[in-house]
């Protein structure tokens, strides 16, 4: 029901951020999230950092999605 | 063996389901169900013409989310306003509506606001930043929806019962895992917060299976990178400062109580719907539509006798086809 | 009140093919029902493509290109995938009053270097001025033809069981950049239109192998839409393969972003090959570095485009009905 990208800190401006979501730059808000600091990573929703991710990207590897089929197998 | 319910409460994830294939890959033992989690899906039909009546004031310029601009009220939708000449533009943030609304001072800017959790808190700090700012021409018509409501309906259902959740991840990021942990405990339904990556889908269906063949009750988060159980506190604070719980109706479900919000009265100047007045007509449901047992599971999008004939992605009928990660139009689109 | 004419009417779906299977009819003719890009004529034994196409775009300009490069190698590209060398274009424009004449002169400037660069000449046009609102700013249309290159076997719109889908680069670039553009999102992305002429790559294919069925541009509605057309007019199924579709990253995080599907996003310089297996790396070295094949024409999933996904389960992807919009669910 949301779409929300994870997201590095660049750059830290009052309440504002710009942020690079790998090789795509954009400035967000800072407004309803605490604690942040350059160099974490953020997910952004409409613009907004909801909060604070400590790995950009699942293990979304061919290797990991062949292990979890044979679970589910 | 008894076969294993899931739901997917959130249409992003039924969406990504769709997309990867997820359910061609499952053992016949396990069947995922689509949930209420679409606020496009859930939106009523008469807030939408609420919006379309308001969009007519030529001194209006309305604002949504692209999700909203194609949702067909009782006759019409906002796109079809925008073709006929009224000032209807899509934006990607509530910031932008306030954007429009400062350059924009000799019009009224009302935003049209729909969402979860996640979003009703990035509008509620909009609507600070305007109070702050001062922009007297910005108003908010709040159609937010809280889900914990409506997955309490979904968890006392019987008809059929479901086994489990796959919970949203990204509401569950300013929710925190915490308020699951009373319906789980309450219903004795587990439930797993599953993040939207492929491996993560799979790994939540996975343990989820598990916890239920274990009858272990409880509440597992998957989406550990991101979800922590307190949630984002200074998002759910800013969220109860601007608006506060009220009864709306969802569409295809009909009234939830204390499930929506609206405007407190400290900020109840940038209430749209107090600002603009509007008759809207009253909602005509078609009979044959069974969107309602759809949203709750309790029967699938083939089992419908609209389905693929008079109800399509191109017109749709129930709030189900209405939107892209919608259960009928996802499965339209994917699985047809 | 009578049914409208709505913005999907002209974007490519279902809807499009629709009105235009309406209006095909009335001047129903073997040349015109083909509905390949560019019709095959012949005078006085020579084989001719002709092709006519109309430009509109916001904003005019944008990172990667504008409407005068659009207009020469829409029409340029359109000859090409009918395996014709392009030779002459028209230029006609309906321009609104109060457009600014050194705009004019800077899309007229993109408009020679374009034909320079695609080796065509732009030798007739016309130009109407209609009243402020009666057009936003400028609306182009190009009309060209192109000698078909001699090849024993023809280049047209029905594909065959077995042959291969090769593809000549990334996809999705072009709708992605003007999207960016014209919504004002605010992105920072480097994301540019592939806006190009494709007459050298394809001539190259063609000369590559004399086993290609069908060549097609790749425009409004991407990938998807364009596979579906041919399927459905082929009478055969198509399977792709997602693990190969060849997309940058940045534009992938992008359509991520906004929730758009990028098999379904324009492009503007990018062109699928159909080919018997035998010359399919041929022609995909034709095709330049960043080519890949990407599926092959079956005869199951009849009329059916069907996606074998990452994790090797599948899904069909249908025509659009509706463009994509920018969403946060």
């Amino acid at each position: 029901m949301c779409l929300a990208t994870p997201a590095k800190i660049t750059e830290i401006k009052g309440k504002g951020a710009l942020v690079d979501f790998g090789g795509i730059r954009k400035r967000i808000s800072l407004g309803i999230l605490d604690g942040v600091k350059k160099g974490d990573y953020v997910l952004v929703h409409t613009g907004f950092a909801i909060g604070k991710v400590t790995a950009p990207e699942a293990e979304d590897t061919l290797k990991t999605l062949e292990e979890l089929k044979k679970v589910l197998r | 063996m008894k076969k294993i319910r899931l739901m997917e409460v959130c249409g992003t994830h039924t969406m990504a389901i769709a997309k990867a294939g997820i359910k061609k890959l499952l053992p016949s033992g396990i069947e995922l169900v689509s949930g209420p989690g679409c606020p496009v899906c859930v939106t009523a039909q008469g807030d939408i013409d609420r919006a379309i009546e308001i969009s007519r004031f030529d001194n209006v310029i309305m604002t949504t989310f692209g999700d909203m601009m194609r949702v067909p009220g009782t006759k019409e939708s906002l796109d079809d306003m925008r073709g006929k000449g009224h000032d209807v533009r899509l934006v990607y943030s509530c910031r932008d509506a306030l954007n429009i609304a400062r350059y924009n001072t000799g019009k009224k800017v009302v935003f049209m606001g729909v969402g979860f959790e996640t979003t009703s808190p990035t509008v509620a700090a909009t609507v600070i930043e305007a109070e702050k700012k001062g922009i007297r021409n910005f108003f908010v018509l709040s159609d937010f929806k809280l889900i914990f409501p409506a997955l309490e309906i979904m968890a006392k259902s019987e008809k059929p019962a479901i086994d489990g959740f796959i919970c949203p991840g990204h509401v569950s990021v300013i929710t925190g895992s915490m308020p699951y942990e009373k319906i789980a405990a309450k219903y004795g339904k587990p439930c797993v917060i599953a993040g939207f990556e492929t491996a993560d889908i799979l790994k939540s269906i996975i343990r989820l299976t598990d916890l239920i063949k274990r009858r272990e009750y409880s509440v597992v988060t998957e989406y550990k990178r991101a979800v922590k159980r307190s949630g984002n506190r200074k998002a759910q604070k800013i969220l109860n400062s601007v608006f506060e719980k009220s009864d709306t109706t969802w569409r295809g479900l009909g009234m939830i109580g204390k499930s929506g919000l609206r405007l407190k009265n400290e900020y109840r100047r940038f209430d749209a719907g107090g600002e603009f007045r509007v008759k809207i007509p009253r909602t005509k449901r078609r009979i044959a539509c069974i969107c309602g047992d759809i949203l709750k599971g309790a029967k699938s999008p083939v089992e419908c006798k609209l389905f693929g004939k008079a109800c399509t992605p191109r017109k749709p009928v129930g709030p189900c086809m209405v939107s892209s990660e919608g259960t009928c139009a996802a499965c339209y689109k994917y699985e047809k | 009140m009578g049914e409208r004419i709505t913005l999907a009417h002209g974007n490519g779906g279902k809807l499009m093919h629709e009105l235009v299977d309406r209006l095909r009819i009335k001047f129903s003719n073997k040349i015109l029902d083909e509905m390949s890009d560019a019709a095959e004529l012949c005078v006085q034994k020579s084989k001719i493509a002709f092709s006519t196409d109309s430009y509109v775009v916001k904003p005019l300009f944008f990172p990667g290109g504008d409407i005068g490069k659009l207009a020469v190698f829409g029409t340029v590209n359109d000859i090409s995938m009918k395996g014709a060398r392009p030779l002459f274009i028209s230029l006609s424009l309906i321009i609104e009053e109060g457009l600014g004449i050194s705009l004019l002169d800077r899309i007229m400037t993109s408009v020679r270097e374009a034909s320079r660069r695609a080796r065509v000449q732009v030798v007739t046009g016309d130009i109407k001025v209609v009243e402020r609102a009666s057009a936003d700013k400028i609306f182009i249309n190009t009309s060209g033809i192109g000698l078909i290159i001699n090849t024993k076997r023809r280049i047209g719109s029905k594909a065959e069981k077995g042959d291969l889908i090769v593809i000549n680069g990334k996809i999705a670039e072009h709708g992605m950049a003007v999207i960016n553009a014209r919504e004002k999102l605010g992105f920072i992305s480097g994301i540019k239109s592939d806006c190009t002429n494709l007459n050298v790559q394809a001539e190259r294919c063609i000369k590559a192998s004399k086993r290609i069925s069908v060549m097609r541009d790749l425009t409004r509605g991407g990938l998807a839409t364009a596979l579906c057309e041919i399927a459905s007019f082929s009478n055969l199924g198509i399977e792709l393969y997602e693990k190969n579709i060849p997309i940058k990253g940045n534009v992938r995080r992008m359509c991520d972003m906004l929730g758009f599907d990028p098999l379904y996003v324009a492009n503007e310089g990018k062109f699928v090959c159909f080919v018997d297996k035998k010359d399919a790396s041929k022609v995909k070295r034709g095709m330049g570095k960043s080519a890949a094949i990407i599926g092959e024409v079956v005869s199951s999933h009849k009329k059916e485009v069907y996606l074998k996904t990452v994790i090797d389960a599948g899904r069909i992807l249908q025509m659009p009905v509706y463009d994509q919009l920018p969403r946060i669910c």
